[in-house]
């Protein structure tokens, strides 16, 4: 990493240039690539109809999405997002067919998700344990609790107000008006990760914990905030979730964390942290939603489609590896030349 | 006294007191869950969840995960409904061997990503996990292969037993032995151990790291293989969702058997222990009539206690070590 700053610098490149030759920009341009591509080449894909089903059927791994990239560059990885989106779903269910007023319903949903967060974050950050086996066992406990809470009963009969506004559009460009919300969200968690010193600190502590708690970082309290987060922003999640099919079910959103881990890491987040970006996530997202769409319209059923989903993934973190072992092993020829042919390099300019 | 005290130390012990006293109260609260054929469905449902548990010790221990065995048990399980839909005649030993020998390219698959690619096996399985599950659905379709479609020996496997132990719980307790005592014994089993502790310095004392870890994962991908066997003999179908999911009962079951996930730690009998546990309390639950749907959040509760058990452990561990390395001094 040091290396590449230093060849950049060395390179004169601004902050734009820098910002314009990301990964997460390499990204951007990738997805309008394959945008223009399907437009082309897929008839009926260029249409208000698209950018409606496309985008509500991202919206909840594009939530979950944006914390989750906060997390994993920090290090850590919160497995149970879709466990805790399910427990809302159920939550939400049981006491709607209670009698509950909807928003009051709405607020103890989010309230649910921001204790399942707090959950995670204490066992993780004041017992000390490692995220993944913390919530390898949460995923199990939250869905547990679901299935506790609402059994293998449906509640299906929300307020017809609720659930026509989670899916309706925005005028007749397709989008639907939820995605205001995510857009918000989006904000949100790029400002915070990418402007304040709160966001820089999570790239520390990704980095090396100890260095980031050395230079007065609070790593702790940093990643307890964003569990938290993860927590409600799942909540949210489960609600929208429930709302678009108009069903809670213990079962909703299952599985959904392997989607989001997937996403974001193609996004160019790095598993081991300290690197990645929130545009990157959101790009990676979009990637993923979009080749599914264009293949789903050739006919090409959904199960199936993960095969597309596993493939990138690999891709995304296998290449830079190679990548960075073919610039190894051009470096090293280049080292050995220059020692075994001491004149040349004397002539060159220290490196 | 001090032998008391070596007992309660012991790793697995948590995972073996609760394994016991769970039976006990269910035994108390419904005789009937221990009759034989209780006993018997008891060792079947546990079967399949071992082996797999076993294998996934070997990685664990190395500091790697694989989340893509449910989808080679998935794959290995329906290619045995289609060999033996395909070829009637075909000797059961045959399906086995092809069956394993799948689950092991897969795992070899699995194996070569991770040691060429130098990324965490968490990433990497997680894809294949999508992959393999992928084409068993292309393959599969919406088609299932039923228990009638296989010859009756085959099914017989899981039904008959030798001295009330199924004929696939003898095969599973069989490979167990095998793999506890080459993990606990060889050479290249304690190796993994190093790995999993620190796996610069097993690379600077001369342990060859990336051989071990492919091998790890193809035995893996194996066992893997033959867990589908065992599945596609004792369930009635195999389809395009066999084994979905089972990838997170299997790291739960080893963390619950003391396995632990940051690597270098825990043993095959523990994590078969925490795989009998898990299936346990299923079927301890119906018999005490408590309700089904509290049986996941049990499981839940049980590996979060499992991790923390884990953490005093080692916390004590690491003071002990300090008080006697300043003794030394």
């Amino acid at each position: 990493m040091s290396e590449v700053l230093s060849q950049e610098v060395a390179a004169g490149r601004s902050g734009a240039a820098r910002v314009m030759t990301s990964r997460g920009a390499i990204m951007w341009y990738l997805v309008l690539a394959v945008l223009v591509l399907l437009s082309l080449v897929v008839p009926g894909f260029a249409s208000p109809r698209t950018a409606g089903f496309l985008l509500l059927d991202v919206i909840p791994i594009l939530m979950i999405a944006l914390p989750m990239t906060l997390v994993i560059i920090t290090a850590e990885i919160d497995l149970s997002v879709a466990s805790t989106a399910g427990l809302t779903s159920a939550v939400m269910g049981v006491l709607w067919a209670g009698g509950m007023n909807i928003y009051l319903v709405l607020l103890i949903c989010l309230i649910v998700g921001l204790l399942a967060g707090a959950f995670n974050g204490i066992m993780i950050t004041a017992v000390g344990l490692p995220s993944l086996a913390v919530t390898i066992g949460t995923l199990a406990l939250f869905r547990g609790l679901a299935l506790v809470v609402i059994g293998d009963n449906a509640v299906a009969n929300f307020p017809r107000e609720l659930t026509t506004w989670a899916t309706s559009k925005i005028g007749a460009t397709g989008i639907p008006v939820f995605m205001v919300i995510v857009l918000v969200l989006i904000a949100i968690f790029a400002v915070v990760l990418h402007l304040t010193p709160f966001g820089r600190g999570l790239f520390a502590m990704g980095f090396s914990k100890e260095a980031a708690e050395f230079v007065g970082i609070d790593v702790g309290r940093s990643k307890f905030y964003l569990f938290v987060a993860t927590g409600l922003v799942s909540s949210m999640a489960g609600i929208f979730w429930t709302l678009r099919y108009s069903s809670a079910r213990s079962d909703n959103a299952s599985g959904l964390e392997l989607a989001v881990i997937a996403a974001v890491l193609l996004g160019g987040v790095s598993i081991f942290g300290g690197r990645g970006s929130v545009p990157g996530a959101v790009a990676g997202v979009l990637m993923i939603g979009i080749i599914n769409y264009a293949l789903r319209l050739q006919r090409i059923s959904d199960v199936v489609l993960i095969i597309v989903t596993g493939t990138l993934l690999i891709a995304s973190v296998v290449g830079p590896s190679i990548f960075e072992w073919m610039r190894k092993v051009r470096h090293d020829r280049r080292v050995h030349r220059d020692l075994t042919n001491p004149a040349k390099s004397s002539t060159s300019p220290a490196s | 006294m001090n032998r008391v005290w070596s007992v309660l130390r012991w790793r697995e012990f948590p995972v073996a007191f609760a394994l016991v006293a769970l039976i006990i109260v269910t035994y108390s609260v419904n005789p009937a869950f221990l009759a034989a054929q209780g006993v018997k469905d008891l060792m079947l449902n546990a079967t399949i969840l071992v082996i797999l548990a076993a294998g996934q010790t070997l990685v664990l221990v190395t500091e790697n995960v694989d989340l893509s065995v449910g989808s080679v048990l998935g794959l290995t399980a329906y290619s045995v409904g289609v060999l033996f839909a395909v070829f009637p005649g075909i000797p059961i030993i045959a399906v086995f061997i092809i069956a394993i020998l799948l689950g092991g390219v897969l795992g070899a698959i699995n194996g070569l990503l991770v040691s060429v690619a130098k990324v965490p096996a968490l990433v990497i399985t997680l894809g294949t996990l999508y992959i393999y599950r992928g084409i068993n659905n292309a393959w599969a379709g919406g088609k299932q292969y039923f228990a009638g479609d296989r010859p009756e020996a085959f099914g017989d496997l899981s039904v008959q037993t030798i001295l009330g132990i199924p004929l696939i719980t003898l095969i599973a307790l069989v490979i167990l032995a095998i793999v506890a005592i080459y993990l606990a014994g060889t050479r290249s089993g304690r190796d993994l151990y190093a790995i999993g502790s620190d796996s610069d310095a097993a690379k600077l004392y001369g342990v060859p790291v990336t051989k071990r870890i492919f091998s790890v994962f193809v035995a893996n991908g194996l066992l893997a293989g033959l867990a589908g066997v065992l599945y596609a003999s004792r369930f009635n179908s195999v389809g395009a969702t066999t084994g979905d999911g089972i990838e997170l009962q299997v790291v739960a079951a080893a963390v619950v058997g003391g396995v632990a996930i940051s690597g270098g730690v825990g043993t095959v009998v523990g994590a078969a222990l925490g795989g009998l546990l898990l299936t346990t309390i299923t079927s301890s639950l119906t018999a005490m009539r408590v309700d089904k749907f509290w049986q996941q959040a049990v499981v839940g509760v049980l590996i979060l206690s499992a991790v923390v058990i884990d953490r005093v452990s080692s916390l004590r561990t690491t003071r002990r070590l300090r008080v006697s390395e300043a003794r030394n001094v």
